[in-house]
């Protein structure tokens, strides 16, 4: 398959731009793979092009249920950034938004990532001080992170509503400049077209209906296109971890609820930057197509539905409007939620499990888009070597025995 | 949206109610006789379930009291709201 090029973009457009070739084959699934990756998202497809890539596993096959993309990854705000207080979260986040930076090259796909910079506001003093304080383990951790006072606000985003006699004035806040958004079907196209190039078998309408164990040891799935076989299988299901992590045997410390998000009718450029807030619960960017990209929060209660609740978005929208005065005429086109796969501390669980080469990439709950290509490179490691890599290490199921969690409720911005 | 049977106050809005996720997790009896997978199992593992969920409600802007909701966690359809204590009752899968 061609290599995108201006070249190949010239010579096509001679043609009309009637012989592009298939972006990836639909293969039948083959009887037996040396792994299977249960979950068609950004983190799966990105689990199949390292374990390709990077580990020369070429007899593998991604296992996705409706369409790739079509789950999470078609359903997130799109931001991009490493800003999480712990340690081990930065190291996590950060390793991510490194390989994000070289991204639309390493897959010749243009992901279109855009490193616009990130803001966290602060509403009160106690805030301030918990938001600077994370800027300083940022700092120690190697992140880089900045406080911006109002003044400095208003130049980087000149909508802000900065009065101070607002109901929750803006004190300052936080600043990420490598932060930023990327164009989220890309980063699954773009991974599924180079982890098919590698060879990867990527099926789709193929949903994992029962797992085959046999003295604690995983020999393949049972899906509605029949069985398959492998020694190897790692799910990365998000908001369904739980439905298949029951189909072998376990439970996981996951609740899935409805994370909302809405777009606006497409305006002129008015937003150059991320602004997110934690105390009014709401955060806003701006898609190269002009529509406002606002997130809302999850619904209390448990849900496969994708679909949320009408006073979770009044409550963000009622937000919106106070932050952004100059969005409260506007018109909101679209409304949807994904199911977000919600863990007690906020942190992700990269895991085996008890169940011999079975593996579990879960739990990034409502913050999972930013560190798909960190969560993919690592997942792929953990399922070739059959064992962590340093960095996921601490992201273990066996945090949830030893009491070793890695609170992030602070940074994780999408509160729960 | 939910609209949410609260056994002392009848129909309200789910605004007016907080959930409190999986019911009939039983607090261990003998804490001194359990270890440390025991305790996991006991304070983080859920069933998550994708279809009927036994949840714990409590109608906080009401009366404050606490029951028990069965409810698919697809359709929202609930299902049936039974007391604190009683056992799960039988409902349509």
């Amino acid at each position: 398959m061609a290599n995108y090029s201006i070249f190949a973009l010239g010579r096509n457009a001679l043609q009309r731009h009637r012989h592009w070739p298939r972006v990836w084959r639909s293969p039948k699934p083959r009887p037996s793979y040396d792994a299977i990756i249960v979950g068609g998202g950004g983190h799966g497809l990105a689990t199949a092009y390292y374990l390709a890539k990077q580990h020369g596993m070429d007899n593998i096959a991604v296992l996705e249920k409706g369409w790739i993309g079509g789950g999470n990854t078609g359903r997130n705000t799109t931001i991009v950034r490493s800003n999480y207080l712990n340690p081990e979260s930065a190291a996590i986040y950060d390793h991510a938004l490194n390989l994000w930076q070289g991204l639309s090259q390493e897959l010749n796909f243009n992901v279109m990532f855009s490193p616009r910079g990130v803001i966290n506001l602060a509403h009160d003093h106690h805030e301030a001080r918990e938001l600077r304080r994370r800027i300083y383990a940022n700092q120690l951790a190697g992140v880089d992170a900045e406080w911006v006072t109002p003044t400095q606000l208003r130049a980087l985003c000149p909508i802000l509503n900065l009065d101070p006699g607002m109901r929750y004035p803006i004190l300052g806040g936080t600043l990420q400049r490598r932060g930023g958004v990327a164009r989220h079907d890309a980063v699954a196209w773009g991974y599924a077209r180079a982890a098919d190039r590698l060879g990867v078998d990527i099926i789709q309408n193929c949903e994992v209906t029962g797992m085959t164990i046999n003295d604690g040891r995983v020999e393949g799935v049972q899906t509605s296109q029949g069985e398959i076989l492998a020694p190897r299988v790692g799910v990365v299901a998000a908001g369904h971890s739980s439905v298949l992590a029951a189909m072998a045997g376990l439970r996981l410390p996951l609740e899935s609820h409805p994370l909302q998000a809405l777009v606006s009718e497409p305006v002129k450029p008015i937003m150059p930057t991320v602004v997110m807030s934690n105390k009014v619960h709401a955060y806003m960017s701006q898609s190269d197509k002009g529509e406002l990209v606002i997130g809302a929060g999850i619904d209390g209660y448990n849900s496969y539905a994708q679909r949320g609740s009408l006073p979770v978005i009044e409550e963000t929208i009622r937000a919106i409007v106070e932050l952004f005065p100059i969005t409260s005429r506007l018109k909101m086109m679209r409304q949807w939620a994904g199911i977000v796969d919600v863990c007690p501390d906020a942190s992700p669980i990269i895991s085996a499990t008890p169940v011999e080469g079975l593996f579990f990439n879960c739990g990034w709950g409502t913050g999972g888009f930013k560190a798909t290509p960190g969560s993919g490179h690592l997942f792929a490691h953990t399922l070739a070597k059959g064992e962590a890599h340093p960095i996921n290490a601490p992201f273990a199921l066996e945090r949830f025995y030893s009491g070793a969690l890695v609170a992030e409720h602070g940074a994780a911005a999408v509160a729960h | 949206m939910l609209l949410i049977s609260c056994p002392w106050c009848g129909d309200r809005s789910e605004e007016e109610f907080s959930c409190g996720g999986e019911a009939h997790i039983v607090r261990p009896v003998t804490p001194q006789d359990m270890d440390d997978q025991a305790w996991g199992d006991y304070v983080f593992m859920r069933r998550n379930e994708k279809g009927v969920h036994f949840e714990r409600w409590r109608h906080g802007n009401g009366c404050g009291r606490w029951f028990n909701v069965a409810r698919s966690t697809v359709t929202h359809e609930i299902l049936a709201i039974y007391q604190v204590g009683d056992d799960r009752p039988e409902v349509p899968e």
